[in-house]
């Protein structure tokens, strides 16, 4: 049984903001199923009882002393922005004109 | 072809700093050399004569002034492109970045600089660090000089090729799953992946958080020893860096060199004991521990069972985490934008940027992370490849509680023909399969050439506990001492 299908892969796709194609689709579920079914052997380990590592060192806040140092200037923060406008990144329309 | 290429970086640094020649002539060497041969090995997607060249006068221009150079002032680097560079293009080898100048330098970049160091280019790579060929690379593959039909390995396969291509004598890479190890293996050059933590992530492009270690690639184990000292250290700027000394590498290297190995326990893990590993791969590793038996070292077999379960894990986190991290890439504040025409949505124009701009491996693992991160499979997927990864963790901390270092194959195969798995992504994650147990645990590992079969190089990996980076060195420097190093045929 395939561990993924189709349209679970254009779904995903669409949560990815991917706007994948329809011959991509037919490549990626095969080959997605393929890789899901492989992955899928980590459950074949018995970890009920056994906590999660998500990093190899212990996650603390690191906190950094309050004082001002330089950073970017505005035009270098636009420096690589695909539009900006008014020293801002512009982006297409967010809320339709009547909202 | 001049000389001056073939030379290590630590004889470089030397030259340079007594004065024999200048770092302008060595720099103009490789640049002359990059010219010659990289549009057949195409190791570099960008080459910044004029800011090597200007770098590499201000280093003589510091001796002039009776300055004291440091051990690599005025060596000439290669830098992976998923390292930013200010002013200089860094795109991670992705359609998505094309033509991206950072207005910062990586925290390794900046002590790459403050060593004097000179910056060649920026290395091809697979898209993103994401494989084991360089043949998802956006901008074209890059070749193995040893054989150009063949794949430098990945992800840094660029920085990995202008080594063995003599187009530089030291590089950057980084290591998530194997991607400085992988490629030193197949290139026959030396490649480390440093303790993840102990040099920072500050500045490189983010592929999965919990694993990018950016490391040394180099010909020689004392010039990657020479570099990793350059590079590593706490970072401020790095929320999970270290806050240790750096292990003493340099003098690690140099001890190795003695090749005295006395006392020393090397463990064989038994689970890799070669299982679809090529023969030829399997019979050079066997001889090398014969050669680390006879420089002393007492070799014993240890048992690391879940180190099966790695590669599968790491096909789950590493996805999940890109999944995430590689959510930054949406038109908005770098890179591409495509579909702003006035009529599309903010949501639709992100959609079709990432469709555009990201390459098939790229999309594969987004949509992966995504389902293995999503509610209702995150407990099966995500959630049990942590607790695996909690179990690869004891197996490593039980087994140097019986040995000081770890060896194995570092890949299954030796360079492979393109094309030859691309065909079925999970046939390329196989390459992997011994190095990713040490990214999981977070510890340090070690390619360096082992010997040859059928032509082909094939690497010897090292493994040690965590922060004793040092080890590692010795061990690598050991092995390089009995069985020499390879040099490729003539491009």
């Amino acid at each position: 049984m395939a561990a993924i299908s189709r349209e679970e892969v254009a779904h995903l796709a669409r949560l990815s903001r991917l706007a994948v194609t329809d011959q991509e689709l037919d490549r990626f579920a095969g080959q997605l199923d393929v890789i899901l079914q492989s992955v899928a052997r980590v459950g074949e380990v018995a970890a009920d009882d056994i906590p999660p590592t998500s990093h190899s060192v212990p996650l603390v806040n690191v906190l950094r002393e309050d004082v001002i140092v330089p950073g970017l200037t505005t035009a270098e923060a636009l420096s690589g922005a695909p539009d900006a406008a008014e020293d801002r990144f512009r982006v297409p329309q967010i809320l339709a004109d009547e909202e | 072809m001049s000389d001056l290429i073939k030379l290590s970086a630590a004889a470089l640094g030397e030259k340079i700093a007594s004065g024999e020649v200048s770092a302008e002539e060595v720099t103009r060497a490789h640049l002359d050399r990059i010219a010659e041969v990289d549009g057949r090995v195409h190791a570099f997607l960008h080459v910044d004569t004029e800011g090597a060249v200007e770098a590499a006068r201000a280093v003589d221009a510091k001796r002039a002034a009776g300055e004291k150079l440091g051990p690599l002032a005025g060596v000439p680097i290669a830098i992976k492109d998923v390292i930013a560079t200010k002013g200089v293009p860094s795109t991670a080898a992705s359609k998505i970045l094309e033509g991206w100048r950072p207005p910062y330098d990586a925290t390794v970049m900046t002590r790459i600089r403050e060593a004097g160091m000179v910056m060649l280019g920026k290395t091809n790579m697979d898209e993103f660090a994401m494989g084991s060929s360089t043949e998802y690379s956006a901008y074209g593959p890059t070749y193995n000089p040893w054989d150009l039909t063949r794949i430098p390995g990945g992800s840094g396969g660029g920085s990995a090729a202008s080594l063995a291509a003599y187009e530089a004598p030291l590089a950057i890479g980084t290591d998530t799953g194997g991607s400085i190890r992988q490629p030193g293996a197949v290139t026959g050059t030396v490649g480390a992946k440093p303790t993840y933590g102990g040099t920072s992530r500050y500045g490189l492009i983010a592929f999965s958080s919990s694993l990018d270690t950016p490391g040394p690639c180099a010909r020689t184990v004392l010039d990657a020893a020479l570099l990793h000292e350059v590079i590593a250290g706490h970072d401020p700027r790095d929320s999970t860096s270290i806050p240790m000394p750096v292990p003493d590498v340099v003098a690690a290297a140099r001890q190795g060199a003695s090749g005295d190995l006395t006392g020393v326990r090397v463990g064989l893990v038994k689970e890799f004991s070669g299982e679809g590993a090529e023969p030829g791969v399997m019979a050079v590793f066997r001889d090398t521990v014969e050669a680390l038996t006879k420089l002393g070292a007492e070799v014993v077999e240890v048992s690391c069972p879940h180190f099966q379960y790695a590669l599968p894990a790491y096909y789950l986190i590493a996805p999940s985490e890109c999944s995430s991290n590689l959510a930054r890439f949406d038109g908005v504040r770098f890179g591409l934008r495509t579909g702003d025409d006035g009529r599309n949505s903010l949501e639709e124009v992100m959609s079709l940027t990432r469709e555009a701009g990201f390459g098939d491996e790229v999309k594969r693992r987004i949509i992966i992370g995504t389902y293995a991160l999503s509610s209702g499979y995150y407990d099966a997927y995500y959630g049990q490849a942590q607790k695996v990864r909690t179990l690869i963790t004891r197996d490593f901390t039980q087994a140097f509680e019986q040995v000081d270092v770890l060896v194995s194959p570092t890949t299954p195969f030796t360079a492979f023909e393109l094309g030859a798995r691309t065909a079925d992504p999970y046939q390329m994650y196989l390459a992997d399969l011994y190095t990713i147990p040490t990214n999981l645990y977070g510890g340090p590992g070690i390619s360096v050439p082992a010997g040859l079969s059928d032509g082909l190089p094939v690497g010897l990996q090292v493994m040690a506990p965590t922060m004793a980076d040092d080890r590692m060195y010795r061990i690598a420097a050991a092995v390089e001492s009995t069985v020499g190093t390879f040099t490729p045929p003539a491009l």
